[in-house]
């Protein structure tokens, strides 16, 4: 399994340092196995993602990346297999339109969108996989952890501002 | 134009042709409708028609309650038509399963609703008898112009504003009670095992429920505006499903409520769909 590789022990990442919080939603046809491949290879690369395999990236619902968010989570990876590689056909074609929708209201709703990942990694692309993760990590260490949303539940928004109704212009 | 509504749907109840028919009769105060379900002939006169019809009837046509009535006839204005097309192409009604008694429209609400000098549908596009002088479509409107508007604002801005915004939610259900296009059996919300939606009414949950919400409307939401009229809170939804309707709009060419026979865009793909964002 790929989060089972080791890398050597970094002295500097105390238990204390902040170390982003990465969750891979992957296919288990492409992704998993080109994760596994990397494994395989003996890549070593950053071990800051979870990975979660689901049949396929047409199993992915968005609601997995709010969620994903909501545990506090500071980056999300989806991953399936390239166009016309799905095992299930169609699974990824579906997926696909499915992930641009939502990525634009995400978007629009604010939200940093270098934290959420989208790529296609095929189970011949361990060296791609390790690269996406490796570029994921550091886009976030970068970015810091993603307070705007995890301080969501601990403040009382409500009670700091009273609301007013006004739209655009508010 | 009211008098051959009610000469029509007393014509359809009398010969049994429908069961009931759904309208607008007036309201409690002045100045309002409430939607009626007239079951006999004699109590046509009920029936009215005038600016104060907000209520997006469709609604009824997937509750059972109404369904369980027979088969029905709708007083619809253009936008509710649409939303028929959509719970048509959906297969949740069949198109000689309801009486659509189309009305043209110039716009409900005083003032004016948003969504209505934005319409081009001022005469349904679909409908069995049509009642008022036909309107012809606008062209040259600009439907996005508020969401193009708040797409210029910087992320943190907008971050701010929807968590101001959906702090306000009290997670009523409103919004989704009065869509005709939620008839899911069980919504996800209502869901607890797992709870994929927090329950609360806090703004991290509340963030949740209305991503959802909105994203559930994607490529459907005929931009009816009931949503936002039921909101207790004055959360402005109709600019989230109507983010999405753009978003569907460019990227898949796909507008609802126009054709019935189009396959949903969600439910459909192409090869060539654009994939910028995928690495």
């Amino acid at each position: 399994m790929s989060n089972e590789v080791k890398t050597e022990e970094n002295p500097a990442a105390s238990e204390k340092e902040w170390q982003p919080k990465i969750i891979a939603f992957v296919c288990n046809w492409c992704t998993y196995a080109g994760a596994d491949l990397a494994g395989t290879s003996r890549i070593v690369y950053e071990p800051h993602v979870r990975i979660i395999k689901l049949p396929c990236s047409g199993r992915i619902d968005v609601s997995f990346i709010v969620k994903a968010f909501e545990q506090g989570a500071d980056g999300v990876i989806v991953s399936g297999c390239h166009p016309g590689d799905c095992h299930y056909t169609s699974g990824n074609y579906h997926a696909r339109r499915r992930f641009a929708g939502f990525r634009d209201l995400l978007e629009f709703c604010g939200f940093e969108m270098r934290r959420v990942i989208f790529s296609w990694v095929s189970a011949a692309e361990g060296k791609k996989w390790a690269d996406l993760v490796n570029e994921a990590v550091a886009k976030i260490r970068e970015l810091g952890p993603f307070k705007e949303y995890q301080k969501l539940l601990a403040e009382d928004i409500r009670a700091k501002e009273e609301t007013s109704s006004d739209r655009i212009t508010g | 134009m009211i008098e051959q509504i009610r000469e029509k749907a007393k014509e359809l109840l009398t010969s049994g042709e429908v069961k009931v028919v759904i309208g607008y009769e007036n309201g409690g105060l002045p100045e309002t409708t409430r939607p009626v379900f007239v079951t006999s002939p004699d109590e046509v006169e009920r029936l009215v028609w005038n600016k104060y019809c907000y209520a997006n009837l469709a609604t009824f046509l997937v509750r059972k309650e109404v369904s369980s009535l027979g088969k029905p006839a709708i007083v619809a204005k253009g936008c509710d038509v649409k939303a028929i097309v959509v719970l048509i192409q959906e297969s949740q009604i069949e198109r000689e399963d309801v009486v659509i008694l189309g009305v043209t429209c110039e716009g409900v609400g005083d003032p004016l609703l948003s969504k209505c000098p934005i319409c081009d549908v001022n005469t349904p596009r679909e409908y069995d008898y049509l009642f008022g002088e036909e309107i012809p479509p606008k062209t040259d409107i600009n439907k996005f112009a508020d969401i193009e508007e708040f797409e210029k604002k910087s992320p943190q801005e907008r971050f701010e504003f929807w968590e101001k915004q959906l702090s306000k939610c009290v997670k009523c259900y409103a919004c989704r009670q009065v869509c005709p296009m939620c008839y899911c059996e069980v919504c996800i919300a209502d869901k607890n095992q797992p709870q994929w939606l927090e329950t609360s009414s806090h703004t991290r949950g509340n963030f949740h429920w209305n991503l959802i919400r909105a994203w559930h409307l994607a490529g459907r939401c005929i931009d009816c505006l009931e949503c936002e009229r039921a909101c207790p809170v004055d959360i402005p939804l109709s600019l989230l499903n109507r983010k999405l309707a753009k978003s569907v709009k460019e990227r898949f060419d796909y507008e609802p409520g126009y054709d019935k026979e189009a396959p949903p865009p969600f439910t459909d793909f192409k090869p060539q769909d654009p994939q910028e964002f995928i690495k």
